[in-house]
């Protein structure tokens, strides 16, 4: 393999500015109201689409594994809360079902 | 142990275990196409964005040019923009030399975790979060290169679903209150869903469509509902 450094850091700068700029150009700047109803709602877009649908092919041979382990985290997360016990409920329950039916 | 720091490693440590195994995996995959430990390395210390180092590999196997390979890299990683922009919303009182290693780690998860955690960002809290999704992806990559495959691969893909997991975690809560969050969640990943499947949209660019019609569509409907329905 050639010298990748320079690709690395060519990545490194088109990684790194659409994450800097907007940081420094918005930041305690006064936005127009519309706009900041639109950027309100990013979040949840964002998060939507960055879970469905990946979160069905985790464990593409047993799809339910994955399924079942995302199952917990919503039903622990709705009754009791937090985040750290929904989320290593997920990957106990998942690799049982992997262990046992994978 | 103060209040903010254990937050942040409450929401750190899904990110560590989340990260390390795909991070392990980038390593294993680059020392399979003959990429260097000490590049392996770089691509995750300085670059620290996973899904486009593991296509910007695929594209060098392909014979892609450095060129192409970091313009893909800028469209795959592109919808970090959107979410800076948000946070740019979030950030109150800190101070802007602090700007340069928060951008650095803007990843989706970390993103996710900062736009719904209530009151305050505090640098302690983002630096934590960050810190430990960080050292988990150098780590981790460091990790699969030098000892290849040390955990079981049922438990590697187990520990895959802890992001999943964490993301879905992180709305629970919001949904309670009302279903705004839930309803953008669920028509953005439908949303995602078609798009993926139609396949005109280059990668990465789905998630940015997703966020940009969704979040107008919130926007639009919340005006008529003079922002209180949705």
């Amino acid at each position: 393999m050639n010298n990748l450094i320079p690709l690395i850091m060519g990545m490194a700068a088109v990684t790194y500015l659409p994450r800097l700029v907007p940081l420094f150009l918005l930041t305690d700047k006064k936005i127009p109201k519309r706009l900041d109803r639109f950027l309100q709602c990013i979040p949840a877009a964002s998060l939507g689409a960055l879970v469905i649908p990946g979160m069905f092919s985790v464990t593409p041979e047993v799809p339910a594994a994955a399924i079942l382990g995302i199952g917990f985290t919503i039903v622990y997360g709705l009754f009791k809360g937090g985040i750290l016990l929904p989320v290593l409920g997920a990957v106990a329950v998942t690799y049982t079902v992997l262990l046992h039916w994978g | 142990m103060n209040r903010e720091v254990r937050d942040a490693l409450k929401a750190g440590l899904p990110l560590f275990i989340g990260y390390a195994p795909a991070a392990a995996a980038f390593g294993i995959l680059c020392k399979a196409c003959g990429v260097s430990l000490l590049e392996s390395f770089l691509f995750s210390a300085v670059v620290f964005a996973g899904a486009s180092q593991f296509i910007a590999l695929n594209l060098l196997v392909t014979g892609m040019g450095f060129g192409g390979i970091i313009v893909t890299t800028l469209l795959v990683n592109f919808r970090h923009f959107l979410m800076s922009t948000y946070l740019s919303t979030r950030i109150r009182n800190i101070a802007r030399r602090y700007f340069f290693p928060i951008a650095f780690g803007i990843t989706d998860e970390v993103f996710s975790v900062l736009s719904f955690k209530k009151g305050v960002l505090t640098k302690t809290f983002i630096f934590i979060l960050q810190l430990s999704a960080y050292s988990a992806w150098v780590g981790g990559t460091l990790a699969g290169y030098i000892l290849g495959g040390f955990l079981p691969g049922d438990l590697t893909k187990s520990m895959g679903v802890a992001l999943y997991a964490l993301l879905v975690a992180i709305l629970l809560p919001e949904i309670k209150h009302s279903s705004r969050a839930l309803v953008l969640a669920l028509s953005s990943g439908l949303l995602n869903t078609i798009l993926i499947h139609l396949d005109f949209l280059p990668r990465g660019w789905t998630i940015i469509a997703c966020i940009l019609i969704i979040a107008t569509a919130g926007m639009l409907l919340s005006d008529d509902t003079k922002g209180e329905a949705l």
